[in-house]
């Protein structure tokens, strides 16, 4: 399974981006293979539709679940239909490794 | 003459300055026309009313994919500039986000298979009245809903064409509606409140204005209300203070009842009348 987390910076130890489609990096995470990849940005700066434009580069990379802060009306219905599961962490200011063992390690 | 009248912080007085300084014009017989540009709440005709000659309504296109069309190859989202199409080739999904579409028909360029056509999508209406001097009144008012107002506001200001005088009643803030309204000015009122709010907001103005290249003059309404503030600030930066608007209950009065103190007061009207005669000095420089 693939996991899509934003993060506010390219290591694991960075702190979750609380916003979708404008935060800094998307992490990949595999669970089957434990990889993590860091993929800067393209849409932080869009002027219009940066979310619907982190919908298309997050679910053409196939993940079931994306963990961000907050998810915009249009990312929403984009995610539901495509059926992927969004997931808001109660406390924002997580990393991505804590992230990474609260929410993937332990439904595993 | 094309002299928009804005504000960053919203109920600062736009409309108040628009409706006195088009009654002071209309009253020494000149050719003016009034046009209302705060599209999402219009509300220049509470104050003066006209009889109205044409209502138009204003549309834009919209793209439609068709799925059973649709070969899934992202031309047509590679072409998009708003990313309003998501397409995801693998899943064979596609989405078209209306909100984001702005009818410029590349998509349907784009789509070498003919899946993309468009309809059209109701987005407000232009309003056009004469008064008894027979000037005349335009309103954009923009439907509850709608996701940009813009092009409401551009049909108006292509409705008003180019009048001896035209004054343009701005939208607050000073996003894409405010940028549409003050494009075609050739100078700009903004009103402000000497309030930190007001400051803070006017300042912002101030800042979009000078990157637009467009001269300017500032209009403080409720002098004697907060403090001195703006008046350190304007001196400092050079700009001109076109009028210093009173805190008055009596102005309030009036307005309340939808009346306009130039109609109904000689020191206003006499307030009004200099205005348009620093603006129209300051255009000459």
């Amino acid at each position: 399974m693939k996991i899509a987390i934003t993060s506010s910076g390219n290591s694991p130890d960075s702190v979750m981006d609380s916003r979708f489609g404008r935060c800094m990096y998307f992490v990949f995470y595999d669970t089957k293979t434990g990889a993590m990849e860091f993929v800067p940005n393209p849409n932080k700066d869009a002027i219009e539709g940066a979310g619907p434009a982190s919908v298309q580069l997050v679910a053409s990379k196939g993940v079931d679940k994306v963990i961000s802060g907050e998810f915009g009306n249009k990312v929403k219905a984009l995610f539901d239909s495509l059926k992927v599961q969004l997931i808001i962490p109660e406390n924002p200011s997580l990393t991505i490794n804590q992230i990474v063992d609260k929410f993937v390690k332990q439904q595993k | 003459m094309k002299i928009a009248i804005a504000s960053g912080k919203g109920g600062t007085g736009k409309t108040f300055v628009a409706t006195n300084l088009f009654y002071v014009a209309a009253k020494e017989g000149r050719q003016v026309t009034l046009t209302d540009c705060d599209a999402e709440e219009p509300n220049v005709s509470v104050f003066i009313q006209g009889k109205t000659i044409e209502e138009k309504l204003v549309s834009q296109n919209l793209a439609v994919i068709d799925p059973q069309l649709c070969i899934y190859c992202g031309k047509c989202r590679d072409w998009c500039e708003y990313n309003a199409i998501v397409c995801l080739e693998e899943q064979r999904k596609i989405y078209l986000l209306d909100d984001l579409c702005h009818d410029c028909g590349a998509c349907l360029v784009a789509c070498p298979v003919g899946a993309i056509t468009e309809k059209e999508r109701r987005l407000g209406v232009i309003t056009t009245a004469i008064t008894k001097k027979n000037n005349v009144l335009i309103e954009a008012r923009a439907d509850v809903g709608v996701y940009s107002s813009v092009p409401v506001i551009k049909a108006a200001l292509a409705k008003s064409g180019h009048p001896p005088l035209l004054l343009l009643d701005a939208p607050p803030g000073i996003s894409c509606p405010f940028i549409a309204t003050v494009a075609p000015a050739d100078f700009v009122i903004l009103v402000t409140e000497p309030t930190p709010f007001g400051l803070n907001d006017l300042s912002l103005s101030v800042q979009t204005l000078e990157q637009l290249n467009k001269p300017f003059g500032v209009v403080v309404n409720r002098d004697g209300l907060g403090d001195e503030k703006v008046y350190h600030w304007l001196e400092e930066k050079g700009i001109p203070l076109l009028m210093k608007i009173p805190f008055d209950k009596k102005i309030a009065e009036i307005y309340a009842r939808g009346h306009l103190p130039a109609a109904e007061d000689e020191t206003y009207k006499k307030h009004f009348v200099e205005i348009l005669q620093k603006v129209e000095e300051l255009c000459e420089k």
